[in-house]
């Protein structure tokens, strides 16, 4: 199994406030890998770092490294915008454009340069097909995303993320706004997923961690305190804190 | 514990809003049913004489100068808006920025009048003219495109401007594509209540536009709006029957843009909740 | 890249325009009106009693007075009047009672001066001269005034007393007071700043009224003797004689808009002085 995402000693300031305390993880292709740990811990900034959605903080800095594909992606040399295209993202918050379903998909590509209308066409159905929504929304594509479901929202926002055809997806808590059901559909859909993508996921549902993760990183106050894979991290954890946190919330 | 006191006071205040809603009520029911029997086909002829006093030169001036006034203050409100919200939210530059732009919401139309006939009529050799009387309602009406799209921008969830950015899109993109069409019932509805404004200002264009009774046939042709219209008419005395057709149809026009404007805002609160 | 350094340029400058064009405003008002005023000397020009272009005799004095009666009366019948009606909207008015007269209120402020000022030339003219005896005067303006300001005070009013927490409310309730007594000891006060400031806008949008004032003022140069006087505004002063006034007569018109112009920046500026002691 070859290695999507690294970095290595990542510190990140919010001016002088330190919020990541030098974190090494190693990301490896085709996995799920659930980031978990109290609020406050860091896991969402971390998150965050992977596709410098942070430069857009005033005054955050960063030290250290961050590879994508064994590229540094802080290097000056480095696409922003390529880098997004590679690792999309989907937030806490279901929040489609005001706009209809069909142009909340093709945003993304043509922003990147596609216009070709068959091909647009094409590129939103096999979207909207791996999200699991074709079938629900295929008669609607011209009326406005806000008339969707929660879950169909946050469904949308991850087939919007899947059309500019990304390797690494980045979700941030995507099921902590949205019901059960809805929550159950997104995890069997993140795990069809990943046949073909790299997941991160930002969560604070541990038995969604643990329903869905290959691996596990456990955050506490800043630092990356045990990382390894879920089942061992949860039957046996290395580390006393790990253990408190785990058993704390499961009881 | 309900005792005479708060008697008194409670009904106080609602004689106060019985008497405003009786003020409303009042002028709209006079002015419509004391105009509305006026309205006559002569008064809608294409051109105006002294025979028939016709409001159709006037109104079209009205839809020129709006059309034309709005051309110069969109661009420039929605450009400064986008600035204040998306590029610079603080310091000394944006403060000043948001102090004149104060200041010129606060200077009476009059005084609006005075200077666009000094600089733009006379300084610049405009004349009265159309295109004076435009480029002043221009800078009148900015403050108030400028504050409402500022409130439309501000209005947006951030998740829009994140998930655009995180799609790889650049910020100009982001702002163009993503968060301007989002942000647009706001802005309209803030370019409608400028239309009311352009609608019913007379005193800073009677020395701008001019009062001449024709319709203007170029930008730098006199330009008589229905408002200035109506107070030719209402100062002359010698038309009062025709003033009270011209103050129906404002009132209706001005009726029809509140209540635009009002569905537009509804749809915007709607929107956030 | 170099698209998006072009247009923060152009945005930039959309916003820099309206600095240009307070700059270029006062300016131009103030190049013209400061050697008239020195011409007329500002003694004469400001507290001078007498107006008579015929005999190029120019003292603002009887205007601004006038001004200051108009404007002062009508802030003395709108304040009380639009605060009140903002009290009820805010803490009495029944749901829907309030949705109507919320859009009302705003209708209010979107109809123009000049069917403000006809309406009052038709209807309170007459019936201020059956009445007290004379219909064009101080009180018919102050009043038409008083109308036009109360959006102004009621939504400024409305929107300061809602933001305040409703804990303050609750507190006064819960030591026993009435609603009614309650909102006036502890809301009233509690938002003044904000309804100082809807007093503040009241006293320039009255001040800076023309047209409608024009049409029932009576439009006399001269310092009124009693509330039933018929008075002139420097508002009216310019709008009647600026069509054919020239030479001096045009500058002393230009140098009357120059002081209502100062008159408005410093509301301006205690209205921002308010804000940020909020």
């Amino acid at each position: 199994m070859s290695e999507k995402m690294k970095t290595e000693n990542l510190h990140l300031f919010y001016g002088e406030k330190e919020a990541l305390k030098g974190i090494d993880i190693s990301i490896g292709e085709k996995q799920i890998v659930s980031l978990i740990g109290p609020s406050g811990c860091g896991k969402s900034t971390f998150l965050r770092c992977l596709n410098r959605m942070n430069d857009l903080i005033k005054d955050c800095r960063i030290e250290g490294k961050i590879y994508y594909n064994g590229l540094d992606i802080y290097s000056p040399s480095s696409d922003t915008a390529k880098l997004r295209k590679n690792v999309g993202m989907v937030f806490q918050k279901p929040n489609p454009f005001p706009f209809s379903i069909f142009e909340n998909i093709a945003y993304g590509p043509k922003t990147h340069g596609l216009r070709n209308k068959v091909k647009l066409q094409e590129t939103v159905e096999k979207a909207l097909s791996e999200a699991g929504l074709w079938d629900e929304v295929k008669d609607r594509l011209n009326s406005s995303a806000m008339g969707l479901s929660g879950g169909q929202m946050q469904r949308l926002c991850i087939a919007r993320a899947l059309a500019v055809e990304p390797d690494v997806l980045l979700l941030d808590e995507p099921t902590s706004a949205l019901d059960p059901i809805s929550t159950e559909k997104i995890e069997e859909l993140l795990l069809t997923l990943k046949d073909r993508y790299t997941i991160v996921i930002v969560t604070h549902n541990m038995q969604q961690a643990l329903r869905i993760s290959d691996m596990t990183a456990f955050f506490l106050l800043g630092e990356m305190v045990e990382y390894g894979e879920t089942t061992k991290m949860f039957y046996s954890p290395q580390d006393k804190r790990t253990e408190d946190y785990i058993t704390g919330r499961f009881g | 514990m309900k005792n005479w006191k708060s008697k008194i006071i409670g009904g106080g205040l609602r004689v106060s809003a019985f008497v405003v809603l009786l003020i409303l009520a009042s002028i709209i029911l006079y002015v419509l049913v004391l105009g509305i029997p006026q309205l006559k086909p002569t008064l809608f002829q294409w051109k105006y004489n002294s025979e028939n006093v016709s409001m159709m030169p006037a109104i079209i001036n009205t839809l020129l100068m709006i059309a034309l006034s709005l051309t110069i203050a969109i661009p420039l409100g929605i450009g400064a808006a986008i600035f204040l919200t998306q590029y610079k939210k603080e310091g000394a530059v944006v403060k000043v920025i948001r102090m004149t732009s104060e200041t010129l919401s606060g200077i009476p139309s009059i005084v609006y009048g005075l200077f666009g006939n000094i600089f733009f009529s006379t300084y610049c050799g405009l004349g009265y003219s159309l295109v004076s009387g435009a480029l002043t309602m221009a800078i009148m009406i900015l403050p108030l495109i400028m504050r409402t799209s500022e409130e439309a921008f501000l209005a947006l969830s951030k998740g829009l401007e994140e998930s655009s950015l995180a799609l790889g899109a650049g910020k100009l993109r982001t702002i163009s594509k993503v968060l301007l069409p989002s942000a647009m019932p706001g802005i309209i509805s803030g370019i409608i209540l400028g239309m009311g404004r352009v609608l019913g200002e007379s005193a800073a264009l009677i020395y701008t536009a001019g009062t001449a009774t024709g319709m203007a046939e170029s930008l730098l042709s006199p330009a008589r709006t229905l408002s200035v219209h109506m107070y030719a008419l209402t100062s002359e005395g010698l038309h009062m029957e025709e003033a009270r057709a011209v103050a129906a149809v404002l009132m209706v026009l001005v009726l029809i843009v509140n209540f635009i404007s009002n569905r537009l805002g509804k749809m915007v609160g709607g929107k956030n909740e | 890249m170099k698209k998006e350094g072009l247009f923060k340029f152009l945005f930039a400058a959309a916003a820099l325009f309206s600095v240009l064009a307070v700059v270029v405003i006062s300016l131009f008002l103030f190049a013209s009106a400061f050697p008239t005023i020195l011409e007329i000397g500002p003694l004469n020009f400001l507290f001078g009693k007498i107006w008579k272009p015929g005999n190029d005799i120019y003292g603002i004095f009887p205007m601004s007075v006038g001004s200051v009666y108009v404007t002062g009366i009508s802030i003395l019948i709108g304040v009380p009047l639009g605060l009140f009606t903002a009290l009820y909207m805010t803490y009495f008015a029944p749901k829907r009672l309030y949705r109507v007269m919320k859009p009302a209120v705003e209708l209010l402020s979107g109809i123009p001066s000049i069917v403000y000022g006809f309406f009052g030339l038709m209807v309170l003219v007459p019936l201020f001269r059956s009445i007290f005896g004379s219909g064009k005067s101080i009180l018919t303006a102050s009043v038409l005034l008083s109308f036009m300001i109360l959006p102004t005070i009621i939504t400024v009013s409305e929107s300061s007393l809602r933001a305040l927490d409703n804990s303050l409310l609750e507190g006064a309730l819960a030591l026993g007071d009435t609603k009614e007594k309650a909102v006036f000891r502890v809301m009233v006060p509690a938002a003044s700043s904000g309804i100082l400031s809807s007093v503040i806008l009241g006293v320039g949008r009255s001040i800076g009224e023309t047209m409608a004032v024009v049409m029932v003022a009576g439009n006399q140069p001269r310092i009124p003797g009693s509330v039933l006087d018929g008075v002139r505004t420097m508002t009216a002063n310019i709008v009647l004689e600026m069509g054919y006034a020239t030479d001096l007569h045009r500058e002393a018109l230009i140098a009357t808009g120059a002081v209502l112009f100062v008159f408005v920046l410093i509301l301006n500026l205690s209205f921002s002085l308010i804000r940020r002691k909020k």
